[in-house]
């Protein structure tokens, strides 16, 4: 197995009046390849910046991070980047939306529309394709968002707390969804949460930030797949990690 | 009245793979004409007992109270339109009133939002030349009328540009503000999708400065009928501003009144013509804003 990311004591500062505000210090980090890794943290502890660093989209203050042994310098169309503001162009319907990403590519309009709603349908958004962005709820968008990101067919996904719009019916649904665009695709997912059940219903490995993007806690998930959130929940190996994440939360608020 | 619902049956749904369906219920509207147009009719209908009432007291008031010499009256008004559109008055200067504001409005327009667009993207180019632009907007347009006599002379171009002069600056700025309020959120969503720059410019600044660009214009709108005028009321032999300082030459408060009115219904035309493209380009706009 290759290193998809490798993050190698990374800092971030943003400047603002002469004082610097640092948001990461030194972080240490490798995703491999095909992995679902969870990025689990308090509000503010750097989750965001980390993942805009993956994106491409800023460049560290101080330390290097590669991505398939290249150093990222731009962002890159194989990374999928869901963001954690919504970021649907306004003036464009659901359907035009998500066919951006094989419009820039300059794919063919009948491909790209019949590809686009199907991935409309299986974010449960039929019937909403002429419906502009202002006209659809938080989770709607949302949901739009994503299906936006997977028509661009990433290789890795960087997902910044995706469902925490939506109710918990429907976010069971769109994780089912995600785990199975992800098992056996060889792709790799990189995904933010707060939310500790969901870290655990989702990944092969959880890593816990703490305030400054600190590693407290880097621990691999066996439970066995697929994981049904009610079985879950009273599997006595499901409460004790989930008691541990918890604690390294807590910890972490130190 | 139907109702369909697009979620279904929550209990049809089972299928694995497609999240439920939810969303509103989409209920079928089928207000009659009547109701749709109910609103508009009354609006319409208080707008032209607004214009009756004004034209009713002026009436009533010139003569017994006001100087008919100062205030003309409405049917004074009427007859001098009459009797221009009969002898053909009405419409060669309309023409030529016509030409000077469209003309300069295109010109002012097109060459503010060119300019706005390769110059506001790059902030350092902003930053240098915004000063000087403001410094320039706040002349009085009037003052370059006598400026531009000597420059172009005194037929049509002169008008021409005191028109666009004015239009170019305000659809200069709004498009300009547009372009840097565009949210950086936005662009950095389609680097994400591999965007050249040409797209990012095209996909995204574009359509997102088109508010600014589309407020422009409409403000523009007066300002490009102001600046033909007093084009031609500086200098001319031709035109509404010319039938506005003839008439008043001879005191002929009538025929100045006629004269603004045709001014001002032109201007009303144009506005609905811009209003008509800021219809279609803001769709998107939410639903409750359109009122
Ligand atoms: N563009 C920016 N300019 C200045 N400070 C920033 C910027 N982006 C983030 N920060 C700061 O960096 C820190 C980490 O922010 P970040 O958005 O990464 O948090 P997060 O872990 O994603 O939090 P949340 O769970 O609330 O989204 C915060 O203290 C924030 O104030
Ligand atoms: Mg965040």
């Amino acid at each position: 197995m290759t290193t998809q990311f490798a993050v190698r004591k990374v800092s971030k500062h943003f400047s603002k009046d002469g004082e610097d505000l640092v948001a990461l210090r030194e972080v240490d980090l490798d995703v491999e390849e095909g992995s679902f890794v969870v990025l689990l943290g308090r509000s503010g502890c750097g989750k965001s910046t980390l993942l805009n660093l993956l994106a491409g989209l800023t460049t560290a203050t101080s330390g290097a991070i590669t991505y398939q042994g290249e150093k990222i310098t731009d962002v890159r169309t194989q990374v999928g980047y869901l963001t954690q503001q919504d970021t649907l162009m306004p003036w464009r319907d659901v359907q035009r939306n998500v066919e951006m990403p094989r419009e820039l590519r300059g794919e063919r309009r009948e491909v790209r529309r019949a590809a686009a709603g199907q991935l409309i349908e299986r974010v449960g958004l039929s019937g909403f394709e002429k419906s502009y962005p202002r006209e659809l709820s938080g989770g709607m968008r949302r949901r739009a968002s994503l299906a936006r990101m997977l028509s661009g067919d990433p290789e890795t996904l960087l997902l910044d707390e995706p469902f925490s719009a939506l109710d918990a019916q429907l976010r069971t649904e769109l994780q089912a969804e995600l785990l199975r665009l992800w098992a056996g695709s060889g792709r790799t997912v990189v995904f933010v949460t707060h939310d500790i059940e969901e870290a655990l219903l989702l990944a092969d490995r959880v890593v816990v930030l703490g305030p400054l993007g600190r590693i407290v806690l880097d621990q691999e998930i066996d439970l066995p797949r697929p994981r049904d959130p009610d079985d879950m929940r009273v599997a006595p190996h499901f409460v004790a990690l989930h008691r541990q994440l918890s604690a390294a939360l807590k910890e972490g608020a130190l | 009245m139907t109702i369909e619902s697009t979620a279904g049956s929550p209990v049809a749904r089972a299928t694995p793979g497609t999240a439920p369906p939810t969303g509103p219920l989409r209920i079928r509207t089928e207000n009659t004409w009547r109701q749709r147009q109910g609103y508009r009719t009354m609006i319409w209908t208080a707008r032209a007992l607004v214009l009756v009432i004004f034209l009713v007291a002026w009436w009533l008031l010139s003569g017994p109270v006001l100087d008919p010499q100062f205030v003309g009256s409405p049917f004074g008004v009427a007859e001098r339109l009459v009797e221009w559109t009969g002898n053909g008055v009405l419409w060669s200067n309309t023409w030529i009133t016509v030409q000077e504001v469209v003309l300069g409005f295109l010109l002012g327009a097109v060459a503010g939002a060119v300019l706005a667009y390769l110059v506001a993207p790059v902030r350092a180019i902003w930053d240098v030349i915004s000063p000087f632009v403001m410094a320039l907007y706040a002349i009085p347009k009037v003052a370059l009328a006598p400026l531009f006599i000597v420059w172009f002379g005194i037929g049509i171009d002169m008008k021409v540009l005191l028109a666009a002069v004015s239009v170019f600056f305000l659809v200069f700025l709004n498009t300009a503000v547009g372009v840097q309020e565009v949210d950086r959120g936005l662009i950095d969503a389609v680097r994400l999708m591999g965007a050249s720059r040409r797209d990012v410019a095209l996909k995204v600044i574009l359509p997102a400065s088109m508010t600014g660009l589309l407020t422009g214009l409409r403000v523009g709108i007066p300002y490009a009928v102001i600046g033909a005028v007093i084009g031609e009321l500086v200098a001319s032999n031709r035109g509404l501003g010319y039938l506005i300082s003839d008439s008043s030459a001879s005191f002929d408060t009538n025929g100045v009144f006629a004269a603004l009115v045709v001014l001002s219904i032109l201007a009303t035309i144009l506005n609905s013509l811009v209003s008509l493209i800021s219809k279609r380009a803001n769709r998107w706009k939410p639903l409750s804003a359109e009122g």
